[in-house]
């Protein structure tokens, strides 16, 4: 048993039941996050063209990104976990940090390579789609590199004896390890897309937050907001998290079924 | 042409001189102890056997080709080996994933299937194909690790160790494999090994390893007759006698070990013989027992050896023979210096060699 020291209740304090101001706003508040559960819903179920257009953008460019991350994240991470090269620590200590790049920087340095004045300005890519994946894929990249290289460096290394012994060549030795890491390299990817998807700064510079052209989810929450519109932003932050919930229970359905094998 | 030879074989890490002047010839067909403690370097040896790693000075060649070659051929050589490691690790897939693997990667598809169940009946793991392999027992793992070694045919089996961590039973499947390919299949086997019971057991030919250095190569029965006072250290190598064996009725032999001691073994052999008794297959009583054991030999504790958990005495029966018994038995039986105790084996515990 527990003692607790009695609390002494002043019956002289008196309580107001009269709503005041501050507890009207919050209930303000509260509707629009319930009105946004309604929207969201009637959003989806009525098919409404430009909420799934913004939807698929949204997918398109996270997914084109995340497959860029993925196509070259996972050779250089696995490069760097195989081979003992000079300053290999100071490489793994540089990726380390470029997972952690803060989108808006990464967004401003892409504008200004792209921006018409700018080294690649002629490609006129500035406020498209492609730039967007660009911009995104200068995250996903060192995302999926970085923890590529925890994942094969992690595989036992008694497996790269064994498959060498068993007369791997080095390609092969190479997937085997791959192959054993397999679980980190999905979560690599579940990773990737989260921060892709989730991510404002550099889509709202480089694309422009242009509708019907260039607006994803998260550009348009931050749209919505600035009009004071939140029900409407709420109604969309929710199927930003359906969206993503239903692409990591893809993946993570990938994962277990691999872990199984 | 030896199949294996070394010549002024050593490896450096770093500082530390791990091999130095290895000087092997081994015979193709021949199954070859390396015998030494922890840390002399056996498995230092087997990995530049396997062309897992280069030496620092020194020769290896392989079926008489000089292994210091282009990375391309060395692999070719090593397609031709195959190894046990102590620890077994698997991949992370099906036992059958496991055991094909060494196959696919040569391309070898042809038959496949039935290769990889021809190896598991033979490791006695009929059935254990879709199995994970991460599920199984130690001795499972080694057992598919022996497959997988196995499965593509090499001419050179390397075994470091492989029963060291095992119990009795999964070493004696993996001893009675192992024995039958060099036999049925003249697989040539090097084996690391201190378990001297498994040397006399499988081996013919025996090198000694101490700190990096090869200090005797010889015959098994060589080795056995006159062990080296640094090879009964680490193997714990007790009880070993010369004597005459005379044959007796039952398919059992009665060895003179001189000095009035006589023991029976389970054996055809006459006439001079060396035997050892393993130190563990003894048992201790104070008076004389009613048993199946063969051999009761009567005689007085001459020496007290605490080893923790356990006791090891040696006893003067004639001849002086060691013997190891758990302390609690020690103290239940009260023994003391000078105590009069009889041993008592079976005569399948006598080993000749």
């Amino acid at each position: 048993m527990i003692h607790r020291p009695h609390r002494h209740t002043s019956s002289s304090q008196s309580y107001s039941f009269e709503p005041s101001a501050r507890f009207l706003r919050w209930g303000a508040k509260l509707s629009a996050i319930l009105e946004g559960l309604v929207k969201a819903f009637w959003l989806l179920i009525s098919f409404d063209p430009e909420v799934y257009g913004v939807m698929l953008l949204t997918l398109r460019v996270s997914g084109i990104a995340v497959a860029i991350g993925a196509l070259l994240g996972v050779p250089t991470g696995a490069t760097i976990a195989l081979n003992e090269f000079a300053g290999k620590r100071f490489f793994i200590s540089i990726l380390n940090t470029l997972m952690g790049l803060p989108p808006v920087v990464v967004g401003l340095l892409v504008y200004l390579v792209l921006s018409s004045s700018g080294p690649l300005g002629p490609l006129q890519l500035l406020y498209t789609p492609s730039a967007m994946i660009v911009a995104q894929s200068i995250m996903t990249v060192p995302t999926v590199a970085g923890i590529t290289v925890s994942a094969v460096g992690s595989v036992n290394r008694t497996i790269r004896d064994k498959a060498l012994s068993l007369g791997a060549t080095r390609q092969q030795l190479t997937s085997t390890i791959l192959k054993e890491a397999r679980l980190g390299l999905l979560t690599a990817i579940i990773v990737a897309f989260g921060s892709a998807v989730s991510e404002v700064g550099a889509v709202m510079i480089v694309g422009g937050n242009i509708r019907w052209a260039t607006r994803v989810l998260t550009t348009a929450i931050v749209l919505e907001t600035e009009l004071g519109e939140f029900s409407v932003a709420i109604a969309l932050g929710i199927i930003l998290l359906l969206l993503s919930f239903s692409v990591n229970c893809v993946l993570t359905q990938m994962q277990w079924k691999r872990s199984r094998d | 042409m030896p199949i294996v030879e070394t010549r002024g074989l050593a490896k450096q890490f770093g500082e530390k001189t791990a091999l130095r002047d290895i000087n092997l010839r081994i015979e193709r067909g021949d199954f070859f102890a390396v015998v030494g403690p922890s840390g002399s370097g056996k498995t230092t040896l087997l990995r530049l056997l396997d062309l897992l790693d280069e030496p620092s000075h020194g020769k290896i060649l392989f079926d008489g080709m000089d292994t210091a070659c282009s990375e391309r051929d060395r692999l070719a050589l090593r397609r031709r080996i195959g190894i046990v490691f102590q620890q077994s690790i698997m991949f992370n897939a099906s036992v059958f994933d496991n055991v094909a693997y060494p196959l696919k990667i040569r391309e070898a598809n042809r038959d496949l299937a039935r290769k990889v169940d021809e190896v598991l009946d033979l490791v006695r793991l009929t059935g254990f194909k879709e199995r994970k392999a991460a599920t199984l027992s130690g001795g499972e793992m080694q057992r598919v690790s022996l497959a997988q070694a196995i499965v593509f045919e090499p001419e050179l089996l390397l075994l470091d160790e492989p029963t060291a961590n095992l119990d009795p039973e999964n070493t004696a499947i993996i001893e009675e494999i192992v024995s039958k390919i060099n036999r049925e299949r003249k697989v040539t086997v090097i084996t690391a090994t201190h378990n001297m019971l498994q040397v006399e057991h499988l081996a013919s030919m025996a090198a000694v390893l101490r700190q990096g250095e090869l200090t005797e190569i010889r015959s098994v029965e060589e080795l056995f007759e006159k062990p080296s006072d640094f090879l009964a250290s680490f193997t714990r190598l007790r009880n070993v006698y010369s004597g005459q064996a005379r044959a007796l009725d039952g398919g059992l032999t009665l060895i003179d070990l001189g000095n009035g001691v006589n023991v029976v073994a389970t054996s055809q052999k006459t006439g001079n013989v060396t035997t050892f008794i393993r130190p563990e297959e003894m048992i201790v009583s104070t008076s004389s027992i009613q048993s199946s054991a063969r051999n009761a030999l009567k005689g007085r504790i001459i020496e007290i050896l605490d080893l923790g958990h356990q006791v090891q005495i040696k006893v003067d029966a004639g001849k002086e023979f060691t013997t190891i018994l758990t302390k609690k038995s020690f103290e239940d039986l009260r023994l003391n210096l000078g105590s009069q105790v009889y041993l008592n084996f079976k005569a399948s515990a006598v080993h000749i060699i």
